[in-house]
């Protein structure tokens, strides 16, 4: 007997039996469903992270002011301390002292309320310098970003954000406008493009002005030079890590500390994004096993099916051997029953996956991404699942003897 | 192997047994289901195997169809020693050499009366459209070219018994094997399947048929009677019918 006509058997069992086998397949499709669902659902998750966190810009390192620890032995927390300055940021900018950094941007941060008229809105107001547009990998919609020039000036210009701008001048162009913020008057030079919000900053929401004009004009504390956060741009992804050691380098000599006793930390983007995805993937594989877990349930399911039908159909596995069915043959019949049942469900279970990533989204507010590799991936794991659940009763079925197997009522 | 040769092919025995024995071991104690059976069957002969249950008639017609091989003696089917196959080897033989029918008819409920018949062809390869046509050919010979594409349920226990005669002429075997095969058909279908019998013995077919019952083994021209595991009587029919006298 040749495998399409073994197949045919097959399907024709599997077909004179429709209720059970569909229920038999209803445990497949569900399990692969789940296992698909659910690595669409941390896929989705973990590319919204890494989305919001190559929103920052790209080849980014990130130097955070570190902790203090008072002389009681008290420590704070990470920023609690305010040891970064703009000198930290003219030395690295130093293509002496740090070939592989290409831009530095210091970036220091208050909250504000800005007024138009009388109009007022509150939002982040950044001071910082002409390099920042470049490191975050922002562009502008309309006007210009502020110059080295308007830097040193401390001038009174500010760049918004589209959110801000559309917030304060609600009718009209926000360009060439004056922005009253902490009782300084700004001229509105440019408007950023948008960036996309991620969950816990709207970037486009921020007005930006000079570093200086913050510290003199802006900035309640007399803290001149200090800052919040640098933002490096390495040359290249190949030379992260040499500007990492070049930034550690130069922080730790400018501050005078040893490693142990740093006060700052550098973050990368994939440590923030270890960080960030740390969490989802956790819940991801754990709920990816209870899904995986379900699909072994449908597999044993499938195993069970295939043991009763092995029961039920003694006479007839008795009669086709009794009319030459060798044991290959017979294993084999049973074997392509099974892995057709896993198979199908598989299919099945594939179509239901694609079907909920489609209308899952609608009700998470969640992305749901299934790598194609995963669809392959499932239909295998069915298929194998299947084929697993028949062997053990394919071969009974096959191990029968055909006077016994015949002699049964 | 039979090292025998055999000038005239029709002149050999179809069957050869010498010497069968059969042990069963059932727990501890063992059971000498067949003790010593010697018989040979010629070409295109009718012979009817009977006994009372438990004389080992059962056991030899397992061994007869090689769905059993003994524990001593040889069995030779067709020039072939069966007594030493493995199962594979088995299977092949039942396949191409044995056309089985059964008390119980044995027919796949789910598959029309062409399927059923084509079955055994499934097996040994034949294409599908050669198959189609060897099934059909068999089902008009046992008189059911009018029901091909009926199930096993719409058919009367007489027809069934015919479609699974037509299933064991399908292969074209060389020994018609049927064990009880009119044990659950009515006195009516009991003669019909015997006369299907006896026509297919008239074009030459060797038939070896299992019963328990006289008068279903008076259609034969030969009865075997086992006893204890032995052979008992084996005799010619005195009184041959018209039918039989005539082809012979």
């Amino acid at each position: 007997m040749n495998w399409g006509e073994t197949v045919r058997t097959a399907l024709e069992a599997i077909r004179s039996r429709r209720m059970r086998s569909s229920l038999t397949m209803l445990g497949i499709l569900i399990g692969i469903a789940a296992v698909m669902l659910t690595v669409g659902l941390g896929q989705g998750a973990q590319a919204q992270v890494r989305s919001q966190i190559n929103q920052l810009g790209s080849n980014l390192l990130i130097v955070s002011p570190g902790s203090t620890t008072t002389t009681t032995g008290i420590r704070g927390g990470r920023g609690s301390a305010s040891t970064l300055t703009t000198r930290d940021a003219t030395a690295l900018a130093s293509p002496v002292v740090a070939p592989d950094i290409a831009r530095v941007a210091p970036v220091v941060t208050g909250s504000q309320s800005l007024t138009a008229g009388s109009t007022n809105w509150t939002t982040t107001v950044v001071g910082t310098t002409p390099d920042w547009l470049a490191v975050r990998a922002r562009s502008m919609t309309e006007g210009r970003f502020f110059t080295t020039a308007e830097l040193n000036d401390a001038a009174s210009v500010v760049v918004l954000g589209s959110t801000t701008a559309s917030q304060l001048f609600v009718a009209q162009d926000a360009l060439g406008q004056a922005v009253n913020i902490n009782g300084t008057n700004m001229t509105v030079i440019g408007i950023l493009n948008t960036a996309g919000s991620s969950t816990t900053t709207d970037d486009d929401d921020q007005a930006l002005v000079p570093q200086t004009t913050y510290s003199s004009r802006i900035a309640s504390s007399g803290n001149a030079s200090g800052i919040s956060t640098l933002y490096i741009q390495a040359n290249s992804t190949d030379s992260l890590s040499a500007a990492y050691q070049e930034t550690q380098k130069t922080l730790l000599a400018t501050h005078g500390v040893t490693v142990a006793a740093s006060d700052f930390t550098i973050s990368s983007q994939e440590s923030l994004l270890s960080t960030a995805t740390a969490t989802d993937q956790t819940l991801t594989v754990l709920l990816a096993g209870i899904a995986a877990i379900s699909l072994l349930v449908g597999g044993i399911g499938v195993m069970n099916i295939m043991l009763v039908s092995v029961t039920e159909r003694i006479r007839e596995i008795g009669l086709r051997k009794a009319l030459g069915a060798t044991p290959r043959v017979v294993r084999r019949q049973f074997l392509v029953e099974a892995s057709t049942l896993g198979l199908v469900g598989g299919v099945l279970g594939i179509g239901l996956g694609l079907l909920g990533a489609q209308v899952l989204p609608h009700f998470l507010n969640q992305p749901v991404t299934i790598p194609p590799v995963a669809g392959i991936g499932a239909l295998g794991v069915a298929l194998i699942i299947g084929i697993a659940a028949g062997v053990y009763p394919a071969s009974r079925a096959a191990r029968l003897a055909p006077i016994d197997a015949l002699r049964s009522e | 192997m039979s090292t025998l040769p055999f000038p005239d092919e029709s002149s050999a025995p179809i069957l050869r047994l010498v010497n069968v024995g059969k042990m069963y071991a059932t727990g501890s104690v063992e059971v000498e289901a067949l003790r010593g059976v010697s018989m040979e069957v010629a070409r295109g002969e009718y012979v009817a195997i009977m006994g009372p249950s438990g004389s080992g008639k059962s056991t030899l017609m397992h061994i007869l169809g090689c769905l059993d091989v003994p524990t001593s003696g040889s069995y030779d089917l067709a020039g072939e020693d069966v007594s030493t196959m493995d199962e594979d080897a088995l299977a092949h033989v039942r396949n191409r050499q044995i056309g089985f029918v059964f008390q119980q008819f044995n027919l796949l409920a789910s598959l029309s009366a062409w399927r059923n018949v084509e079955l055994p062809l499934c097996y040994s390869g034949v294409g599908r459209a050669e198959r189609k046509k060897r099934a059909v050919k068999a089902l008009e010979r046992v008189g059911l070219g009018d029901r091909l594409d009926h199930r096993p349920g719409e058919l009367s226990g007489g027809q069934q018994q015919r479609v699974a005669v037509a299933r064991a002429l399908v292969t074209d075997p060389a020994l018609i094997l049927a064990d009880e095969p009119t044990g659950n058909l009515d006195s009516h279908s009991t003669a019909d399947v015997l006369r299907l019998f006896a026509e297919l013995h008239d074009q030459g077919r060797t038939i070896v048929l299992i019963t328990h019952e006289h008068d279903v083994a008076e259609s034969a021209q030969r009865t075997v009677r086992i006893f204890d595991g032995a052979i008992a009587t084996d005799a010619q029919m005195d009184s041959t019918p018209a039918s039989f006298a005539s082809a012979r």
